[in-house]
């Protein structure tokens, strides 16, 4: 092994690379790959100020603690949802039936719950398991006949509609106790504050003993490291924001444990996409099919495993808002479910055209669906006019994917 | 070298191979010794069956009749994953990167250290060092492949196929798309990968690069065997042995030009 203090780190003998070190460099990196086409989060958050700019300035309750509270008791069942539609769209699939599939188990919460008296818990989970066996339906139409998953999930959406008017029969709707602990989960439990502020600072020192662990074995292995300014300056920033957002949550009801769990989901999803064997062969199916099965990966498994996830998530999302609306009814699940579902995966990042994408975007895009939605209901617009707002923000988005696709080829960045 | 490895066990060992596409022959009877630290070219013409031996190789077609030796044990490939850990890499023609993930993730696809929790330092290190051995000119392992130029993909392809350590590696028109420059690179490339022990199989059109590296140079005809030559072979005997006559489009147009010199 050369002396590390005499020899070039390994990964910087090549003179052609340019070296970006400290907060500069990472500044300067972050403009490069913006200008490539390589948009991440950026589009997002824009969006997301403008929103907030022009909503507060036509109502300023929009803004209120109060209204953000329930925003976000709104986003976490949509959110799950979304989630779901993250992992299919990693591979360049897409399933249409994820607002069926959640009313379909808000039905089977309700009937199996209320109408039959089984315990709630028993309901959540026959609810769940029906979502992971549409999956594996959709996974083996797919892996077996080549059928595309924009057909078969079409004809899952029409069949499970179906089954939800059946099971939910002529009366069409089903209360659920506002005393019971699923609908208290989904319109009151707040987090206490001490657990929140709690909760808040955690990431930033999970990223900090992370990061400097990364950075001791990098050193070690005689590779180069980005510099300790910029993970202290990221931790500082993070911790920063997520402490400023829950203080001001504090100012009104609080953060909702709701929240907490699809903030929760999306930690580990995002988590198992970036940091497992099984995240890496997603990408990998994604980027480029066959050469992920001639590397040995087992393709079909890996497809069965994300529409699995996706239809379990969209059950989730299902129990989730038939707890938030305390009712299980013939309307949950359809009009603009699926559409936001799938609008929100692409607005926070994640390539319709696979391969591209993160867990995040699952949370940056719901809050923006949701905000745009939250909003215009503050202004007393009728539905009408949110489905064609809506419908124009993910034209924009979808847009702004493909623009920034084109950009990333020219500028050789896949 | 050729002389003293052939009396060796070769690694692996073809006899009587056939495959049929319906009423095709693809291939018939095919034998095929491959040793140690040796290079072995598969020339023929296009529709010679080549690419159909690589592939029933490297796992992805399974032979009609036939036997397969590796290590002097009989052995059925069903799988590319099987004659991948059983040590048969093969670097496609279409190469077969992902372009939207770096160069680590690409060598390491499908064998990453750690799969619950991804080891990237160690990754990171090792790919290096592989691409270091191979004198590989990389600048950096943590651009997406979409970045990198015709001859670094070829690299990287090659490289990712000695991940494993295999025993043989084959590698299906490694130069057809590149310039002169990244063809000796990877004709060098070949050379640095028999002189470690590999044994390689190398399909090429193009007979210069074939001569230049190849100890032995395996002729495929219509699917059967059509003769084995060495370096020494004339181009004219390896023509013929790959047109099947010595009376041929490429020996008429060589002697036209010959007479028209003379005249």
């Amino acid at each position: 092994m050369p002396d590390p203090k005499t020899s070039p780190a390994l990964d910087r003998s090549d003179s052609r690379v340019r070296h970006d070190e400290g907060i500069s460099g990472a500044v300067r990196a972050f403009v490069d790959r913006v200008r490539s086409g390589d948009l991440g989060m950026l589009p997002v958050a824009v969006g997301l100020v403008l929103i907030a700019v022009v909503f507060t300035s036509l109502n300023p309750v929009f803004l209120a603690p109060n209204n953000l509270v329930n925003l976000l008791f709104d986003a976490a069942a949509i959110g799950c949802i979304s989630l779901g539609i993250v992992c299919v769209l990693m591979l360049g699939q897409i399933d249409l039936s994820v607002g069926s599939m959640s009313g379909l188990a808000s039905a089977m919460v309700g009937v199996l719950w209320i109408n039959m008296g089984l315990p709630v818990v028993v309901a959540i989970l026959a609810a769940l398991s029906a979502g992971a066996v549409m999956g594996l339906i959709y996974g083996m139409l797919l892996n077996r006949f080549g059928m595309p998953s924009f057909v078969s999930t079409l004809a899952g959406l029409l069949a499970m509609l179906g089954m939800q008017l059946y099971i939910l029969g002529p009366t069409g709707s089903i209360n659920l106790s506002y005393s019971s602990p699923l609908v208290r989960f989904g319109q009151i439990l707040i987090m206490p504050a001490w657990l929140s502020y709690a909760l808040a600072v955690v990431p930033g020192i999970v990223m900090l003993a992370q990061g400097l662990r990364t950075m001791r074995l990098r050193a070690a292995a005689n590779l180069s490291n980005a510099g300790i300014s910029v993970l202290i300056a990221k931790t500082a920033m993070l911790t920063a924001a997520l402490l400023i957002a829950v203080i001001y949550l504090n100012q009104g009801r609080g953060v909702p444990y709701m929240f907490g769990l699809f903030v929760l989901l999306v930690v580990i999803m995002n988590y198992a996409l970036t940091r497992t064997k099984w995240g890496r062969s997603m990408f990998a199916v994604g980027g480029n099919t066959e050469a992920a099965r001639r590397s040995g990966i087992n393709v079909n498994r890996i497809r069965l495993s994300a529409f699995m996830l996706c239809s379990t998530l969209a059950a989730l999302g299902g129990v989730l808002s038939a707890a938030r609306l305390a009712s299980s009814s013939q309307q949950a699940g359809t009009g603009d479910v699926n559409l936001n579902a799938i609008a929100a995966a692409v607005i926070g990042g994640t390539s319709l055209f696979g391969g591209r994408g993160s867990a995040w975007s699952a949370l940056l895009g719901i809050l923006v669906i949701q905000a745009i939605s939250n909003g215009l209901t503050l202004l007393n617009l009728s539905s009408s006019l949110r489905y064609m707002i809506t419908g124009a923000v993910l034209a924009i988005a979808v847009v702004v994917d493909s623009l920034a696709r084109q950009s990333r080829a020219s500028h050789g960045r896949a | 070298m050729t002389s003293q490895t052939t009396a060796q066990e070769p690694i692996l060992r073809l006899r009587g191979v056939s495959k049929q596409f319906g009423a095709v022959s693809a291939l018939s009877d095919i034998e095929l010794d491959i040793h140690a630290g040796e290079v072995v070219a598969l020339v023929g013409d296009n529709g010679a069956g080549k690419s159909t031996l690589v592939k029933v190789l490297a796992g992805v077609h399974q032979p009609t009749a036939g036997s397969i030796e590796f290590m002097g044990k009989p052995v059925t490939l069903d799988s590319p994953g099987t004659a991948l850990e059983m040590g048969i890499a093969t670097v496609f023609q279409d190469l077969a990167l992902c372009e939207n993930l770096d160069v680590v993730a690409n060598l390491f696809l499908g064998h990453e250290i750690g799969p619950w929790a991804l080891d990237e330092v160690q990754m990171e290190v090792r790919a290096w060092t592989l691409l270091q051995e191979l004198a590989a000119r990389i600048p950096s392992v943590r651009e997406p492949i979409a970045s990198l130029s015709g001859g670094q993909r070829q690299t990287v392809a090659i490289a990712r196929s000695l991940l494993l350590n295999p025993k043989i590696i084959m590698l299906d028109e490694p130069t057809a798309a590149l310039g002169v420059a990244q063809t000796a690179e990877v004709l060098n490339l070949i050379e640095r990968v028999r002189d470690r022990g590999h044994g390689v199989v190398l399909i090429s059109h193009n007979m210069e690069d074939v001569r230049a590296v190849a100890d032995r140079i395996v002729v495929l005809r219509l699917g059967r065997n059509n003769g084995v030559f060495t370096q020494e072979t004339s181009h004219e005997e390896l023509v013929a042995a790959i047109t099947g006559a010595s009376e041929n489009s490429v020996s008429r147009r060589r002697a036209r030009k010959l007479e028209e010199m003379e005249q």
